[in-house]
């Protein structure tokens, strides 16, 4: 594999090597001397098209960790936003002499299309497309399921036999588009709940349960993990799509409350990939719960992140270019 | 002027023939024929076809020379068998007073490829909210009989019956391009499993079908005729036929794109596949070739949506809508049509000649091959397979979405009243400038 | 996205030149000469290089305790990764990372580092500074089942297995029964 553009793109295996090798670094992580010196002399850029200050932190923080150089392009204030083309961008990093761009971007695809058009030669890594794919973020989720459900020594293995429920705007979520690809990859079964405003058409050739009862699937699924996927305010106004009449109909019924999470079986978790509408899709008491990893998603990012760099830029370099 | 003596031809696919061109028109057809100093044609395996005649073509002159020109675009038509093509409306200036389809219908001229036929705007400026002088249009030297907003939907049903009853008075058209905005608002491609799982905002055929509905029932109230372009959707090859059934005086066209090609090609957001109407799925492929086949929808027409290069070389969203087709158009109908036994070449002639010089009131196109006919002809091998390289094509852009396939067909001369515009597959330059 | 180097092929047509009984002779003599040489076994920290150096620290630090009984054998033995350390990664398909597991600290304490075989000194310059990065051990020896020579960097070995001649080109390799069938040290020349 040269680039990560989607989660749907790793196999089994692949995405198993990867959560193994996270967590290798996530020991690292817990020294005194944080920094590893694998990835010297290799220069990683973070192409944020979109504003992300925690992703572009998250990223930059494994590539510095990894002592990889580390250069931030952000669309603001950059040529970018005078016009210049994707395709210029692309190239002048190229010149720079990029080993791997993290691509942030609004349009979905925009990865596919600077690994596929040969305007770079570097590794591409998606930060995050559109609507389209965040992998990254499925494979920090699905290593912290697996060291909360599958255990400490969890070398080796994948999700099976796990009940995921990921809640909320499925729609717009990249972040769900990855983790349902992800963690059906590594066995685990996965319930979409959302209102059918907020499902796409379409969503029946995906390898998941939808629901649009989130007291029953927490009822009567059992779930392991709780998903909650952040809901824009402003989907509500009719300008913006008017996909629900109101935050308290939301709430009532999509919200993490603390009845809900009572209900949960005893062991499950509770996720959130931030940054959080707290009183929206996710009360106080259920972020602050013991039973939230949501900080702790933060943390395994950074290691995650580490190991995809590692993965991608330590070994030989292929120097052919991709595409047509 | 040349005469031209084409030996042991099919005209329509049907036996074998000779036919002579003088004077511009079909002087002779019989068989063992001679001529004196006639140009002689070997076209033994060769379709002898009617001029094409395409109801939709986008030249971009004025306004986006950098895309096409009417010179460049026309001679892409004459190398794709046509002799008329219609010119869409869309340009800037918007064709929507007489002073600017007349520039364009003299353009064409001057380039002396295929006969241009303006379309004319609908509204003006194509904002879809006043109607743009038609009878002015329709009374110019361009003898507008099509209008259309292409590109944009006439979706204000008041303005849409206006215009429907007003192009009555001089036999016109409205030729809708139906997309219900608010439905499509910052849609990328068909809405389904493939756009769910891309995350690209979905463009329901609702949208499409529902615009279908509503002007085929205007059209019926008000007695006027319709023409529905580019239809992509089973759904609306479904109303089309219902339409027809009670009457209803529609006429419909579907793209070559269409007929072959499915959103699966969109996996790669890859924007050469990026067109409005959206590609769809293989059931509506399949549809509208059965609507096609049955005389459902009545013509093919190119959509030919020329797009500079930096429109296309982008990330998916900010990429142009639009695939060229002018060159390729006979050679998919061929290969997805008569190829597959569902056609005739005489119904090739009919949805790629007779019926859209019908739909666009053009003279002298679109007619039998017969004596005494003008000498707008095509002459085709059917026998050719060849490989599509947008790079040696006549059309000033490369967005084909057939770069890279294997294609039926060629073709091989184009006659406009008897003068060759292509000979041995390739244009005739001279011919041309002679003719000015 | 790599593996693993991929396992050698085929090692028919090699040659045994250390047995399951010369090995354990070996490593019995290493233990004892560890004992010597540090005054005891109190301050000793065995570190295995994955992948073959963590079974033989094992094996080490189990005949340790036998002579000295009072070693608490967790505390003698860990393993230490070295892969993000190495100055070859981008000549190689990427590898995957192992397992560093310290007892404790390093700090203070004499780390024997443990490999299966000597050769350039690359893989040992790539432990030290994994090593220092881990904190500060009083002293750092090292211990190898197997030195083959050509060295390319100044570091040699504080106890060695066997010293064994080779030609640049020959491949040795170790065989150990935690990981292979068998115990054996294996020699492929280039004769071959």
């Amino acid at each position: 594999m040269r680039h990560l553009l989607s989660a749907g793109d790793l196999t089994r295996d692949e995405a198993v090597l990867i959560l193994d090798t996270a967590a290798q670094m996530a020991a690292t992580q817990s020294r005194e001397m944080k920094k590893l010196p694998t990835l010297r002399g290799r220069t990683v850029v973070n192409l944020f098209f979109e504003d992300s200050t925690r992703t572009r932190i998250s990223f930059e923080t494994a590539a510095k960790r990894l002592s990889a150089d580390v250069i931030n392009f952000s669309a603001k204030g950059s040529s970018v936003s005078k016009g210049e083309s994707l395709k210029d961008t692309a190239l002048t990093l190229q010149a720079m002499g990029a080993d791997a761009v993290v691509i942030r971007h609004q349009a979905s695809g925009a990865p596919h299309t600077l690994a596929a058009a040969g305007w770079t030669s570097g590794a591409v890594i998606n930060a995050g497309d559109g609507t389209h794919q965040h992998p990254t973020q499925a494979l920090l989720d699905a290593f912290t399921v697996r060291r909360h459900l599958v255990g400490t020594d969890a070398t080796g293995r994948g999700l099976d036999g796990l009940h995921v429920a990921i809640v909320g705007d499925v729609l717009h979520s990249r972040v769900a588009r990855s983790n349902v690809q992800l963690l059906t990859t590594l066995g685990a079964r996965v319930t979409l709940v959302a209102p059918p405003t907020l499902v796409p058409v379409g969503v029946s050739a995906w390898p998941c349960e939808v629901s649009y009862h989130l007291d029953e699937v927490v009822r009567d699924g059992k779930p392991d993990a709780l998903m909650m996927l952040r809901v824009q305010r402003e989907r509500m106004s009719s300008a913006g799509g008017g996909f629900f009449p109101s935050p308290l109909e939301y709430t009532r019924g999509y919200g993490l409350d603390a009845t809900r999470l009572a209900a949960l079986p005893e062991h499950a978790i509770v996720m959130h990939p931030g940054p959080m509408n707290r009183g929206l899709e996710i009360s106080a008491d259920a972020a602050d719960s013991p039973r939230a990893v949501i900080v702790e998603q933060v943390a395994n990012g950074v290691a995650v992140r580490m190991a995809v760099l590692y993965l991608l830029l330590a070994g030989e370099q292929t120097n052919e270019k991709v595409g047509q | 002027m040349t005469e031209y003596l084409l030996r042991d031809v099919s005209p329509l696919g049907e036996g074998r023939t000779d036919v002579v061109l003088a004077d511009g028109v079909i002087a002779e057809i019989g068989a063992g024929l001679t001529r004196d100093g006639a140009t002689v044609i070997d076209g033994s395996g060769l379709v002898l076809l009617p001029g094409l005649v395409d109801l939709h073509t986008h030249l971009r002159e004025p306004g986006r020379e950098d895309a096409e020109t009417i010179a460049t675009g026309t001679r892409a038509a004459a190398l794709g068998g046509f002799t008329a093509v219609h010119a869409m409306a869309n340009t800037t200036p918007t064709q929507d007073t007489a002073g600017v389809v007349e520039q364009v219908w003299r353009l064409g001229r001057q380039a002396g490829w295929v006969d241009v036929y303006p379309v004319g705007a609908v509204t003006v400026g194509l904002e879809g909210e006043r109607l743009a002088e038609l009878g002015a249009m329709a009374e110019s030297a361009a003898r507008v009989r099509v209008f259309s907003d292409d590109g944009r939907c006439v979706h204000d049903p008041v303005v849409m019956r206006r215009a429907l009853e007003y192009v009555k008075a001089f036999d016109g058209v409205i030729a809708q391009h139906a997309q219900e905005p608010r439905l499509t608002a910052g849609s990328q491609m068909h809405e389904g499993v493939v756009s769910a799982e891309l995350g690209l905002a979905g463009w329901p055929a609702v949208a499409e079908e529902a615009i279908i509905a509503r002007d085929v029932l205007l059209a019926e109230h008000v007695g006027s005729r319709l023409h529905v372009c580019h239809l992509s959707t089973a759904g609306s090859v479904e109303i089309i036929r219902w339409a027809k059934s009670r009457g209803i005086d529609v006429t419909a066209e579907v793209t070559p794109h269409h007929l072959m090609l499915t959103d699966e090609l969109v996996r790669g957001y890859d924007p050469t596949f990026k067109v409005n109407p959206p590609l769809r799925t293989q059931s509506d492929v399949e549809a509208v070739r059965a609507g096609l086949a049955d005389g459902t929808i009545d013509i093919v027409a190119t959509d030919h949506a020329p797009h500079p290069r930096e429109d296309k070389d982008c990330e998916w969203a900010a990429a142009a809508f639009g695939m060229t087709g002018l060159e390729t158009a006979l050679s998919v109908v061929q290969e997805t049509m008569v190829d597959t036994g569902r056609m005739t070449w005489t119904d090739v002639a009919r949805v790629l000649s007779a019926n859209p010089a019908r739909i666009g009131r053009v003279e002298g196109h679109g007619r039998p091959i017969a004596v005494g006919e003008p000498a707008n002809l095509t002459l085709v091998d059917p026998s050719i397979r060849r490989v599509i390289n947008p790079a040696e094509q006549a059309t000033k852009s490369v967005n084909s979405p057939f770069r890279g396939r294997e294609l039926s067909g060629c073709v091989v001369a184009t006659f406009l009243r008897g003068r060759a515009t292509v000979l041995d597959g390739g244009s005739c330059d001279e011919d041309v400038v002679v003719a000015r | 996205m790599g593996s693993a180097t991929p396992a050698s092929d085929d090692w028919s047509a090699a040659r045994v030149v250390l047995g399951e009984a010369e090995i354990a002779r070996a490593l019995t003599r290493i233990a004892h000469e560890i004992l010597e040489r540090n005054k005891g076994g109190d301050d000793v920290l065995l570190l295995g290089i994955p992948t073959r150096g963590v079974p033989l620290a094992h094996r080490l630090a189990a005949r340790l305790v036998e002579v000295e009984p009072t070693l608490d054998v967790r505390r003698v033995v860990g393993s230490l990764d070295i892969t993000m350390y190495r100055d070859d990664l981008h000549h190689h398909p990427t590898r995957s990372i192992g397992t560093t597991e310290i007892p404790g600290t390093i700090d203070g304490k004499v780390v024997v580092l443990v490999d299966d075989v000597l050769f350039s000194g690359r893989t040992i310059r790539a432990a030290l500074d994994a090593i220092s990065d881990l904190g500060r051990p009083r002293a750092v020896q090292l211990a190898a089942l197997v030195d083959r020579g050509h060295r390319e960097l100044p570091i040699r070995a504080d106890f060695v297995g066997k010293n064994l001649p080779t030609s640049q080109s020959e491949r040795v390799r170790v065989l150990l029964r935690e990981q292979d069938d068998r115990d054996a040290v294996l020699i492929e020349g280039d004769d071959a």
